[in-house]
């Protein structure tokens, strides 16, 4: 399974997202440059953090218009894995690949820290090894974190079984005290109805070594694999 | 139009230094060329003050592959890589406009970092306010750490570490020292020195605005009233160029494109073009009229002098100008070849052919004013130092003395400021910013760095050479404790006016204090910053020397972090304990007062510790450490408890000592760590211990939640507390400053 890391002007965690994919996991990644108009026949596309254009006008805002986006588009129309991690989250938004917008956090401030997030679904490929019910660790680190959709697409997202990560406690509780940035039902990630393009706010390729003994964040790269791995095998019994 | 003294001064000249111009290049200066004169000649840029002072940091040393006189410096951390690092400070501008003072502050030191050829993977800062009762220095620390945040965070560089002290001295005058460290290729460290002469000087960045003019002229001047009209001087920083810039220098230095290149910080495109062919014993010529810039009619003076954020000075190889304006496109930078490398060792400009300007490079730079500036022994210092403890009761409530040391701003936990930096970001980081040393790891090898940033005001103004060698002392000994080697220093000295007799002797023991720990220690000072006339309205403040040291950890695996970690271990200390209360936070905190002499520390004693310390822990015997600093030996147990994943408490016994009790949990004797021991292991690090004649006492148990303190044989421990109070206590207290609505915020700005 090959990779492709969408690397914008002011994208940073690019590397990181790349090194867990080649060195962790052992599996191919190209970096391609967001001038870049073809995706390479790669299986999976990863949108990395940072602070694309620089958050300048709106966090993802700018780099919607990228060239590469409009290939994006089309992968994801296809059914292609599209994961969009923190600002590749916001630039899924921006792009209209996934419904809502991003506000300021509540306490105004960039908030970088470990929190709790629920798996709500394993209708995604990323999420399809975890079971529901699941509690991750994984680390925030942003300024514009806070979920927000209208009541339409609020209510969309809950009956499809589209919220993919919400906030909780240790144990799996969903409360306010948990809720790190004020975002709406304390979603951290959403899917698209197709369940193939995911966004999430928590960085996975933060704790996916176990520098500080957490690997929650491989479990969800993992996912992918197991469900590529299947899907390949399922291709060649058709055939 | 002819130059009056009331320009000079405007300049920041003195009459004198007006002459010596005069007398060097034998003519009357255009203005222009005075403006030249007056940043390159300030005390920022000519460290004309502390020259003669800072020759006596030893600066050698076998893994110093670049000391001194560089954008930073660098050692030799093996697998053919090299430590980069220096610190800076952007204290005059952060006072000024807190938010784009320190945000610019990051910039700056992040350029003089990858200018080295270096990508930077970690900052750390060290800071100093008011008290936070006062909204003002809310608003400046709300505004200081948005703006490191805000820059760093965007750049995507983590900040893993740093310190924080608070005293109504930095009412006036906060401190915002940031210190940044990337990695190089030993044999690939780039210099700022244009050499070849016909080579082509490239401009690179951000357009030149009007912002910043005089910024260094700014910093070299003492402060009053009027600064709110200095807001002008202080740049606004630009996080997205600079990540761009950042790429775009690297990747043109891995194609070998060019031959020099240094970033225009202080004194902008005038000192980045002097000191590269100072260096490069060249001269150089620009075409100011091709340099991009922000808006029309900008003067030559006006360019000469801006100091725009996000910009750097290229001196292009033969033939490969093309190559580099290709990978400046790329990332949607400006760029413009903009001059060429002379043989006349001058600074020629011109304005579209017209020569504008026209000085000899070295009467810029080695002919700028040198100064031994008289010193005094200061006549508050017998007032101060002479403490009578007799008259300072013992509290009876000693617990209730902790809790209080526990809730200050300048002990407690900094968490309300870390959570707002991206400490992660590029998956390196070992230990997280806490307590002691911040550790990331070298991904590629087995190493890792610890680093460390201190340097306590307090001790500095009671007695400034000792200061200066508690600040290395303690900054080595963090890292130590980490499992660290220290290999290099850097440092940044926030001093008063240096005209002041006084100050002058405060700076002249510090740096004399700092030099004889680093040759003892064995740590070479490889860069550094100073920073004098932090001073307003006539008060100045503490020495407040900061000292950044830089540990070696050869296996990763090794590293230790403060906190109990398990049931049942022994926690012993190492090192004596004294009757030291002076300059202690207890004694200003809990008595009200600030004075006596700062700890003793006797430098053999101090480097047979971290010997033994750092030797316990590379062989696995020590499982935490913690080094005990404000607060002393009982703050340092309850921190312990405090960062103890498992929230687990202790049972201690002190052996009975004959001095004051506050003196013996509050007092903050030098030379002095706390760690934890499986008691299997007891009896190798009591001998590893004796071997280098450092005094070792078991002092109790980890267990329980709670951390309870006797002395001697007395049944009724002095202190008795719930791991849960304490850290509740710690953990809240600055953030408590700064919740909305607090009754506390009356005057609250927002």
């Amino acid at each position: 399974m090959r990779f492709g890391i969408l690397v914008f002007p002011g994208s940073n965690c690019d590397h990181d997202c790349y090194h867990v994919i080649k060195h962790l996991l052992g599996r191919p990644a190209d970096f391609i440059w967001h001038k870049e108009t073809d995706l390479r026949g790669v299986d999976a596309v990863v949108i990395p953090g940072g602070f694309s254009y620089g958050d300048y006008l709106r966090t993802g805002a700018i780099a919607q218009y990228s060239p590469i986006m409009k290939s994006v588009r089309d992968f994801a129309r296809a059914g292609g894995p599209v994961l969009g991690i923190c600002n590749g989250f916001q630039i899924l938004l921006e792009a209209g690949l996934l419904p809502g917008a991003m506000l300021r956090n509540r306490s105004l401030k960039f908030i970088c820290k470990d929190v709790h997030v629920r798996v709500e679904t394993d209708g995604t490929p990323f999420t399809a090894g975890i079971a529901p019910g699941s509690v991750l660790k994984l680390p925030i680190a942003h300024a514009e974190g806070n979920y927000y959709a209208d009541p339409e697409s609020l209510g969309g997202l809950r009956e499809n079984g589209r919220i993919v990560f919400r906030y909780c406690s240790a144990d799996g509780r969903i409360d306010d005290a948990s809720n790190p940035n004020g975002s709406l039902d304390a979603i951290a990630g959403v899917c698209n109805p197709a369940g193939n393009v995911v966004g999430m706010m928590p960085h996975p390729e933060r704790c996916s070594e176990g520098l500080d003994g957490n690997t929650d964040g491989r479990r969800i790269f993992e996912s992918l694999l197991g469900r590529f791995a299947h899907a390949s095998k399922q291709s060649d019994a058709d055939r | 139009m002819p130059i009056d003294k009331e320009t000079i001064e405007q300049h920041g000249l003195t009459t004198e230094e007006y002459k010596r111009i005069l007398d060097r290049i034998g003519r009357e200066p255009n203005r222009l060329e005075l403006g030249l004169f007056s940043v390159m000649w300030s005390e920022h840029c000519s460290y004309k003050s502390s020259r003669v002072h800072l020759k006596k940091f030893p600066t050698t040393g076998e893994r110093v592959v670049q000391g001194p006189g560089e954008n930073a410096g660098a050692v030799d951390i093996g697998d053919g890589l090299a430590a980069v690092f220096k610190m800076e400070s952007h204290n005059h501008p952060s006072f000024i406009e807190p938010y784009q003072g320190a945000a610019t502050g990051v910039g700056g030191i992040l350029r003089d970092i990858f200018t080295m050829g270096a990508r930077p993977i970690a900052l750390l800062n060290s800071l100093r306010f008011g008290p936070l009762e006062s909204p003002k220095n809310r608003y400046l620390m709300e505004g200081v750490v948005a703006g490191i945040a805000g820059y760093g965070n965007c750049m995507g560089i983590p900040t893993v570490g740093g310190e924080i002290y608070f005293n109504e001295i930095y009412n006036q005058n906060p401190l915002v020292n940031v210190f940044c460290l990337g990695i190089a290729r030993k044999d690939q460290i780039f210099r700022a020195s244009a050499q070849g002469v016909g080579n082509t000087v490239i401009y690179l960045g951000s357009k030149t605005g009007r912002d910043g003019i005089h910024g260094a002229t700014m910093a070299s001047e003492a402060f009053d009233e009027s600064i709110e009209a200095r807001r002008p001087t202080v740049q606004v920083g630009d996080p997205f160029t600079e990540k761009l810039l950042l790429e775009a220098c690297l990747e043109i230095m891995k194609q070998e494109l060019i031959v020099g290149i240094q970033d225009m910080g202080a004194a902008g495109l005038t000192s980045s073009s002097v000191e590269m062919a100072s260096r490069g014993g060249t001269g150089i010529e620009l075409e100011l009229s091709r340099i991009p810039r922000r808006e029309e009619g900008m003067t030559p003076y006006e360019i000469m002098l801006s100091e725009s954020q996000e910009r750097m000075l290229l001196v292009a190889k033969p033939g490969r100008e093309r190559e580099i304006l290709e990978v400046c496109a790329r990332w949607d930078l400006d760029a413009a070849e903009i001059g060429r490398v002379t043989d006349t060792r001058h600074v020629v400009l011109k304005d579209r052919g017209h020569v504008v300007a026209d000085l000899p490079i070295a009467v810029l730079t080695d002919d700028a004013p040198v100064y031994e500036r008289p010193m005094e022994t200061p006549g508050y210092l017998d007032a101060i130092q002479g403490i009578n403890l007799d008259l300072i009761p013992v509290p009876k409530d000693l617990g209730a003395a902790l809790m209080t040391l526990l809730g200050s701003p300048t002990i407690a936990s900094k968490r309300w400021v870390f959570q707002q930096y991206d400490y992660m970001v590029r998956t390196n980081t070992l230990v997280r910013p806490g307590l002691e040393a911040a550790v990331v790891r070298i991904k590629g090898t087995r190493k890792a760095l610890a680093l460390s940033v201190d340097g306590n005001g307090m001790y500095g103004l009671l007695n400034p050479y000792r200061g200066g060698v508690i600040a290395v002392c303690e900054s080595a000994r963090n890292v130590v404790c980490a499992g660290a080697k220290p290999v290099g220093l850097t440092d940044c000295l926030n001093f008063g006016n240096p005209e002041r007799p006084d100050v002058m002797w405060q700076f002249a023991l510090s740096v004399e204090g700092i030099a004889d720990a680093c040759r003892e220690l064995e740590i070479p000072v490889v860069s550094g910053n100073v920073s004098f006339y932090n001073e307003t309205n006539g008060l100045g403040i503490y020495p407040s020397p900061i000292v950044g040291v830089v540990g070696l950890i050869e296996d990763a695996e090794r590293v230790v972090r403060p906190g109990f970690r398990d049931e049942g271990d022994r926690v012993v200390l190492l090192g004596e304990t004294r009757e030291e209360l002076g300059g202690s936070e207890y004694l200003r905190l809990v008595h009200t007062r600030e004075g006596g002499f700062p700890p003793l520390l006797e430098l053999a004693a101090e480097k047979a510790l971290q010997k033994s310390c750092l030797h316990a822990i590379e062989t696995g015997i020590i499982k935490s450490a913690h080094d005990c600093s404000e607060g002393g030996l009982a703050v340092a147990l309850a921190e312990m408890s405090i960062l103890s994943e498992r929230r687990l408490g202790a049972a201690i016994v002190l052996p009975e000592l004959p001095i004051r009790k506050d003196a013996y949990l509050f007092g903050e004797s030098q030379s002095r760590i706390v760690a934890t021991v499986n008691e299997s292991r007891l009896a190798e690090l009591e001998a590893r211990c004796a071997e280098d004649s450092v005094p070792l006492a078991v002092i109790g148990r980890v267990g329980g939640d709670r951390l309870t303190l006797r002395i001697g044989s007395e049944d009724r421990p002095v202190i008795d507390a719930p791991v849960e109070a304490m850290r509740r206590r710690w953990g809240e207290a600055i953030e408590s400053y700064f919740l909305p609505g607090d009754p506390k915020d009356e005057n609250h700005v927002r």
